[in-house]
């Protein structure tokens, strides 16, 4: 039942990140970067981190996109034209080469575990708001307060970018 | 194979109480604005010389939705078009999945939670599929191919997201005195008492919570008096390039969310399901007696508390829309970002300070 699960979200997640850098009109990537978020928030549920799914929901599907959605309706790119250089080209060329270079040295030197596919936490409790709560306050302290105090930065920093006399 | 049948019952269950609810919220709605009027409202529709005071009133406008002329404005993105009303309905209707109706059902052995999902993020759910809802409203303004829809759906998509974060300030006190995420959980912490006689709701715990939540939650909900997005008499709003039933599943999930505003405030303040003094096997008073109740009656008596509550916050949210005159914008924002936000930061402090004096 869960591979079954697995495999069309697998399946959803994939088609839809290609349609984000297949798709001409600026509106409908989004639309389908939105799905892959969603289908990728689907896969962290099945992997038993339902705090993870919500959080990538609430961040990246209802935040960030939210604003990705503003400046593409805002800035009205119709239609993307097709040609670029030749330069940009062969440089897009390399440099996808050399992101599949990395990706197959990683793939290559990652251990499958030889009984089946996806291993979900087993431990009760696992992936639980508790359980990270109580990690985030306990071992990642220091990681967790430096985190919100970059936040309190970008915040301050948004409002003097913002209002021009405070 | 029984446990998948069983669930399924229980979303065809929600599912057609929910859509047959908004659509008689449709007729309360023009009822109760007739009676606040003076006027007699609706009650032209009639089968056969039948007319029950309006009733029939909601399957007529249904079927005139279905025959209109189903409208796409030249040149506007015919995807999206279509796309966004579904998008802003299906939001209203997933979120009642974590809304526990009832506490358990017994027939014979089976023990069966009233209840679709039991999430262990209920709370972090509801925040992220109501925070999907945008999506519908800022496409409907973008894709019809007009200026005033696109501004439309601006402003509704400026208001959304900041309500957004109110919304999530607001109940964080709430979650801090019940500590749990797990909506079912909270409901069943307000089945207790404190003091002795007073039931442990929300609304006695996190007053200024309830106060800072329900305007919060009206304001996502786009009605009046926040209705600055679609703003029908005047300004004009994100669906006006809509007809037809794409124009009705707008029309049909603001009625959605009224019920499921209706039943998360009655859940999260009001006891939910919880009848007081109620408990798993009858009723027992802090005055002394004890009645014994058969577990079909307790669950009877559940649904029908519920379901009051959710009647008795609809008929408020109605009563709110046809009382009060519309925000201007400047003031729908400052009232967020500079009326309910710091309130709800104190909210959480003050919270925080209690429970740190009571709790050793």
């Amino acid at each position: 039942m869960e591979s079954v699960f697995f495999v069309i979200l697998a399946v959803v997640t994939v088609f839809s990140a290609l349609m984000v850098i297949l798709q001409k009109n600026p509106m409908t990537s989004v639309l389908f970067l939105i799905l892959a978020f969603f289908s990728t928030a689907a896969l962290y549920v099945l992997l038993s981190a339902p705090f993870l799914a919500a959080v990538q929901i609430i961040v990246y599907a209802g935040a960030i996109m939210v604003l990705f959605l503003f400046v593409i309706m805002l800035l009205n790119l119709n239609r993307i034209k097709e040609e670029g250089s030749p330069l940009l080209k062969a440089l897009g060329m390399m440099v996808a080469g050399m992101l599949l270079v990395i990706a197959a040295v990683v793939i290559r030197s990652t251990v499958i575990p030889s009984d089946s596919g996806f291993v979900a936490g087993t431990e009760p409790g696992f992936g639980s708001v508790e359980a990270i709560g109580r990690s985030l306050f306990t071992t990642y302290l220091l990681p967790f307060e430096i985190a919100s105090f970059l936040l309190l930065a970008a915040i301050i920093g948004a409002v003097v970018l913002a209002k021009k006399k405070l | 194979m029984l446990e998948t049948i069983i669930i399924l019952i229980k979303v065809w269950a929600v599912l057609i109480a929910l859509v047959s609810g908004a659509a008689i919220m449709t007729w309360v709605e023009r009822k109760e604005s007739a009676v606040m009027q003076d006027r007699l409202g609706a009650n032209r529709a009639d089968i056969l010389g039948f007319r029950v005071i309006g009733l029939f009133q909601p399957l007529a406008d249904g079927l005139k939705m279905f025959f209109k002329e189903d409208f796409i404005p030249d040149r506007a993105d015919k995807f999206l078009h279509t796309l966004a009303p579904i998008l802003a309905f299906f939001p209203a209707l997933v979120t009642f999945a974590v809304i526990p109706f009832g506490d358990v059902l017994k027939i014979g052995d089976l023990v069966i939670p009233l209840q679709i999902a039991k999430l262990n993020i209920g709370y972090l759910y509801l925040l992220a599929f109501g925070g999907l809802a945008v999506y519908g409203t800022v496409l409907a303004g973008y894709s019809s191919n007009n200026k005033y829809s696109l501004l439309g759906g601006l402003r509704a998509a400026a208001q959304m997201i900041s309500y957004e974060v109110c919304l999530g300030l607001t109940l964080i006190g709430l979650i801090m005195v019940y500590s749990t995420l797990q909506l079912d959980k909270i409901v069943q912490q307000q089945g207790e008492l404190l003091f002795g006689f007073l039931p442990v709701w929300g609304i006695f715990l996190q007053p200024l919570g309830f106060l800072l939540f329900f305007p919060a939650a009206i304001a996502e909900t786009k009605r009046v008096p926040f209705d600055l997005p679609e703003g029908e008499s005047e300004i004009i709003g994100y669906y006006t390039e809509y007809s037809g039933m794409r124009f009705g599943l707008f029309y049909f999930a603001e009625f959605v969310e009224i019920i499921v505003l209706a039943a998360l405030v009655s859940t999260l303040f009001f006891g939910g399901y919880q009848v007081p003094y109620l408990y798993a096997d009858g009723f027992s008073f802090p005055w002394g007696g004890h009645w014994v109740l058969p577990n079909l009656i307790i669950v009877l008596l559940q649904l029908a508390s519920f379901g009051l509550k959710i009647a008795f916050f609809c008929w408020l949210q109605v009563l709110i829309r046809w009382t009060l005159p519309r925000f201007r914008y400047d003031q729908l924002m400052r009232l967020c970002w500079v009326g309910i936000l710091p309130l709800a930061i104190l909210n959480i402090l003050l919270t925080g300070l209690i429970l740190l004096l009571i709790k050793p």
